[in-house]
């Protein structure tokens, strides 16, 4: 029977399956960090259990940790406290863990593509919604709840319905200053932020096939942003060239029998999604949100919609949300000057969005209304940008390069967007508050930003690249 | 897990869509490392201003509205799968809450700790918020055996989908660990098979 890509890697992995109940579903590999792990580790000690596999979880410290002088004790205590209490846990359970110091540590999406651990045919999971990134290796990797990593600490398995599929499309080649961030942000504003709730999503289409891992990654991280748990793509050469030799990356005979199953991992022609969307790449432009969720996105030339196109039931929340940013119907975002630019999150903070930044603010400098924090994804990810000079380049432009950490993405450590201030940011949530009290996000592309730190006001950035 | 059967009470409304768990619990507060004390921060900068002063208009701060029912508008809780939401909402007392769409996540959070989320037809919703309107302790009576939902003062009746399975864990207050631990030879069966 012809099956989906969702379903092989699924039904490979399901320990049982009963009627009327969720499938037991085998987790191979289970990311951690300090913030959703500390009450599932309490749980494990009251039930006198210890975690099954350790050798199958890895953790790190990212959400909470300050982004300058990581070496340093942590000032903030709670914020100390908590990522004290994942160094112990992990000590007590048996479990490796690239903290803060390790040249291995980093956002837990970030780190795990770059260290070899997600591969192709994988299940993962990780107490954090943007697990999605890992599907860009044709994995199926998704978000869960701490009970749930508690699940998964004790049993390996998580218990869980099997997914509605989804197959998007999208065919053509983008447009120059159009990026893998563009293409995302544009779906979601066609599907909303709910369109792909109880869906597993399958990108595919001659503009995704084109893109790089990163920016694959970037495309899978975001399928949440529309309510999809998981986002994936089939595995190809350029998947196996990026995997190949790195750290813990299949090597030798290993490589050579993974590799071939990994190049069975496709969508049979005939498989049957129980959903189908289509898109031209020729339709994308440069995008941002102006709204209070990432559905609430257009192109960069384009005005706001109008409350009154809104339908009846929804006019009082996408009023609030205008409000909020302060924003008017049926005006245009081009030209308005902005406060801080954030370049950072498991979104957008891998070498390949540093580099696009550095090509593009090379021999220029920010304005001087804005603020603009790099936060590279990984210790990898910093030191390579080192290596290249681009610390050099940012450092010229008035760009600040910081250490790695999820950052100003949710502003739980001091990293946050005061209030009232305007953000254009590489992140992927833009409600109200996740900067920081009252802060506004507008999310764009990484190209999208580097052209608003530069110029100190919202800008199309097609109209500052050199004509191809 | 705390058991759930029934339960009859007045509605904390909500009518707001698109509720995300970043509003139901700020990030900042995410840092403890218990289950217990979210609830105070629960919807914490509609609740109160930048100098922790209540916010006089929200729902949460209107003494004519009480209850262990939340209403609130469709896809509620998407975002984050923090389940510190689910707590949060359930340290503050609500033993249910009713939408017409649910994220994924959050759902599924709210299930394993005996929180109930009831999703109901637009209309259904629009009725419930239009009792509470006319009468602010306007009663819903939520069976979970019959799985049926009703506005006590007008009679509407609405019923509701569940996982049976998930429904005998609520019933019975089993979780999930519990139910695949007695079956863990075939965990062990199934990584030796690989």
């Amino acid at each position: 029977m012809s099956k989906t890509l969702v379903e092989k890697i699924w039904d490979a992995h399901v320990v049982k399956s009963e009627a009327g109940f969720p499938d037991i579903l085998y987790i191979d590999t289970h990311l951690i960090h300090e913030v959703t792990s500390p009450q599932a580790f309490d749980g494990l000690r009251k039930r006198g259990l210890p975690v099954l596999r350790p050798q199958q979880t890895v953790a790190t410290a990212d959400h909470n940790v300050p982004t300058l002088n990581q070496l340093l004790p942590i000032k903030e205590e709670l914020s100390r406290y908590q990522v004290d209490m994942l160094t112990k846990n992990c000590a007590e359970f048996g479990i490796e863990l690239y903290g803060l110091g390790h040249p291995f540590q980093g956002i837990v999406h970030v780190i795990g593509p770059e260290l070899g651990i997600t591969l192709p045919g994988k299940t993962m999971v990780c107490g954090d919604s943007h697990t999605s990134t890992h599907g860009a290796f044709g994995a199926i990797a998704f978000g869960i709840g701490t009970s749930q990593v508690e699940q998964v600490f004790a049993t390996q398995c998580l218990l869980q319905q099997k997914p509605k599929t989804m197959k998007i499309e999208v065919n053509g080649v983008l447009g120059q200053g159009v990026t893998a961030k563009d293409i995302i942000l544009y779906i979601i504003s066609k599907i909303s932020a709910a369109g792909g709730t109880g869906y597993f999503i399958e990108y595919a289409g001659s503009a995704i096939e084109a893109l790089s891992m990163e920016a694959r990654m970037t495309i899978c991280n975001m399928s949440i942003e529309m309510g999809a748990r998981g986002g994936l793509i089939a595995p190809d050469q350029i998947t196996f060239d990026y995997i190949k030799g790195r750290e813990f990356a299949p090597a030798g005979e290993e490589w050579d029998k993974s590799l071939a199953y990994w190049k069975t991992l496709y969508s049979d022609a005939d498989a049957q999604f129980d959903s189908v969307l289509t898109f031209e790449a020729e339709d994308i432009a440069p995008m941002i949100t102006y709204g209070t969720n990432p559905g609430m996105g257009m192109g960069i030339r384009e005005t706001i919609p109008a409350t009154q196109s809104q339908p009846d039931k929804e006019q009082l929340s996408y009023e609030k949300a205008l409000a909020y940013m302060g924003f008017e119907d049926e005006t245009s975002l081009i030209g308005k000057p902005v406060d801080y630019v954030f370049i950072g999150s498991c979104t957008n903070s891998r070498i390949e969005d540093l580099r696009e930044v550095a090509e593009f603010v090379k021999d220029k400098h920010k304005a001087e209304n804005v603020t603009v924090w790099i936060v590279p994804g990984s210790k990898q990810v910093e030191q390579q940008a080192i290596n290249e000079g681009l610390d050099k380049i940012f450092e010229q432009a008035g760009f600040q390069l910081r250490e790695p950490g999820c950052s100003a993405c949710l502003g739980m450590n001091e990293d946050k967007i005061p209030a009232g201030k305007y953000c254009v940011s590489t992140s992927n949530r833009n409600f109200e508050g996740r900067q920081g009290p009252d802060a506004r996000t507008l999310l764009v592309s990484p190209l999208t930003a580097a052209a608003a730190a530069v110029t100190g006001k919202i800008t199309d950035v097609r109209e500052l690249l050199v004509k191809a | 897990m705390r058991k759930f059967e029934k339960l009859t009470s007045a509605i904390v409304p909500l009518n707001i869509e698109n509720i995300d768990t970043d509003q139901i619990i700020p990030a900042r507060f995410l840092k403890a490392t218990t289950r217990e004390g979210f609830g105070e921060n629960l919807f914490r900068d509609w609740r109160y201003n930048g100098d922790n002063t209540p916010k006089a208009d929200f729902v949460l701060n209107n003494p004519t509205y009480s209850g262990k029912v939340l209403v609130a508008g469709k896809n509620f809780g998407c975002g984050s799968s923090r389940e510190h939401a689910a707590w949060a909402i359930q340290d503050a007392g609500f033993d249910v809450v009713i939408s017409s769409f649910f994220a994924d996540i959050f759902k599924g959070n709210a299930l394993n700790n005996g929180l109930l989320p009831i999703q109901v037809s637009e209309d259904f919703l629009a009725a419930i918020f239009a009792a509470v309107d006319k009468s602010h302790t306007a009663q819903l009576e939520v069976d979970l055996e019959q799985q049926t939902v009703t506005i006590a003062d007008t009679g509407e009746q609405s019923s509701f989908e569940i996982n049976p399975y998930k429904k005998s864990c609520l019933i019975n207050g089993y979780d999930d660990i519990d139910f695949i631990l007695n079956q863990k030879d075939l965990i062990e069966a199934f990584e030796k098979a690989r």
